[in-house]
């Protein structure tokens, strides 16, 4: 499966939830489908979009939050699901799109390739007790709906095709992302 | 040498006069009091973190969320998290108010402290991080309500230094 299938299903539910996003392919395939403003996108500083995803969960109890993340970022940041385990916040969803490859970055092979590093197990090890590893979207469908079903946190490893898409460019400056983003939340609360 | 309690109280104490409500930390000896009193502290979230770079995320979590916050690292985790401090505080202009423990610096008997604390205020002037040195309890609670103001306004990192003289007896 694509990862631009996963989220073009996910997207609908997405209205009133927190999104924080990695960079490049998972960025702009979240954004081509029409940029919310409940949408951050990390289009730098690898592996820290789950730790954002965090901090805002710990922070507002009150809303939901979602972090597409992939297989690179969370490699370099494997530190996170360990803390994402001690912490527990319920209201947080994990995305971790796994397709074994740096693919917005020359599309090496990442350690997930071929099996050899399952970040699904690593996830469990870290004492995260809500995980599933997918690999087709009517799997991923199901996968999000018993994650926002739980109200407990929940780590989905979608195990997707190395395609991205085929131009990338938002019509939306870093800091002014960050600026909408938290207005938007400030809005809310 | 050993860590003062008074002086870790009273760095407690400012933290909270200048409304704190959130504390990321990676546990250090300089900092323990520190982070005893806001573990048992019921109106403070705490998160320790695996490593300090995380922290920065936190940190902007915290922000984006509304809620007052400060880290607290030892200078060699601010090292390690110089790539989350440029490409995702500075990058999208998220303020970050940073207690670090200098370690390495004058006084210092242990040799694997030396070359961090010996590079620390070159590494924050190239990144264009403003900084202040904490010596004086009379004075640190001022203080640490100013790098917060300021990391708000500027809406950039800033980094308050706690010394030798602060933080041992």
């Amino acid at each position: 499966m694509k990862r631009a299938e996963c989220i073009a299903m996910l997207y609908p539910e997405l209205d009133e939830k927190l999104v924080v996003t990695i960079m490049g392919a998972c960025a702009q395939e979240l954004y081509d489908l029409g940029h919310r403003e409940n949408f951050f996108y990390l289009q730098h500083a690898m592996g820290l979009a789950s730790s954002v995803g965090l901090g805002l969960a710990m922070h507002l109890p009150k809303e939901r939050v979602v972090v597409l993340d992939g297989d690179g970022s969370v490699l370099m940041n494997l530190g996170t699901l360990a803390t994402m385990a001690r912490y527990r916040p319920k209201n947080l969803v994990h995305v971790i799109f796994d397709n074994g490859s740096l693919l917005s970055t020359g599309g090496f092979d990442s350690h997930t390739t071929s099996g050899i590093t399952d970040l699904a197990a690593i996830a469990k090890g870290a004492g995260l007790e809500h995980v599933r590893a997918v690999d087709s979207v009517m799997e991923f469908g199901e996968a999000v709906i018993e994650a926002f079903a739980r109200n407990d946190l929940s780590v989905i490893v979608a195990r997707v095709v190395a395609v991205g898409p085929n131009h990338y460019g938002m019509d939306l400056h870093l800091p002014e992302n960050a600026f909408r983003f938290k207005r938007w939340i400030g809005g809310r609360t | 040498m050993t860590v003062s309690p008074d002086n870790s109280k009273v760095i407690y104490q400012g933290l909270k006069a200048a409304g704190i409500t959130s504390l990321s930390a990676l546990p250090e000896t300089w900092l323990g009091l520190l982070l005893h009193l806001a573990e048992k502290d019921p109106n403070v979230t705490l998160v320790q973190v695996c490593k300090e770079e995380e922290a920065i995320g936190i940190a902007a979590g915290a922000y984006f969320a509304g809620r007052k916050h400060v880290l607290l690292m030892q200078n060699h985790g601010f090292l390690a998290a110089i790539n989350g401090i440029v490409s995702l505080a500075q990058l999208y202009t998220i303020p970050l108010c940073m207690l670090v423990a200098l370690r390495g610096h004058w006084g210092e008997p242990y040799p694997w402290h030396t070359r961090g604390g010996i590079v620390t205020e070159d590494v924050l002037r190239a990144l264009g991080i403003p900084f202040e040195y904490a010596r004086d309890p009379k004075t640190v609670g001022r203080q640490i309500a100013e790098a917060y103001t300021f990391s708000q306004s500027s809406l950039s990192p800033v980094a308050l230094l706690l010394t030798r003289d602060l933080m041992e007896d």
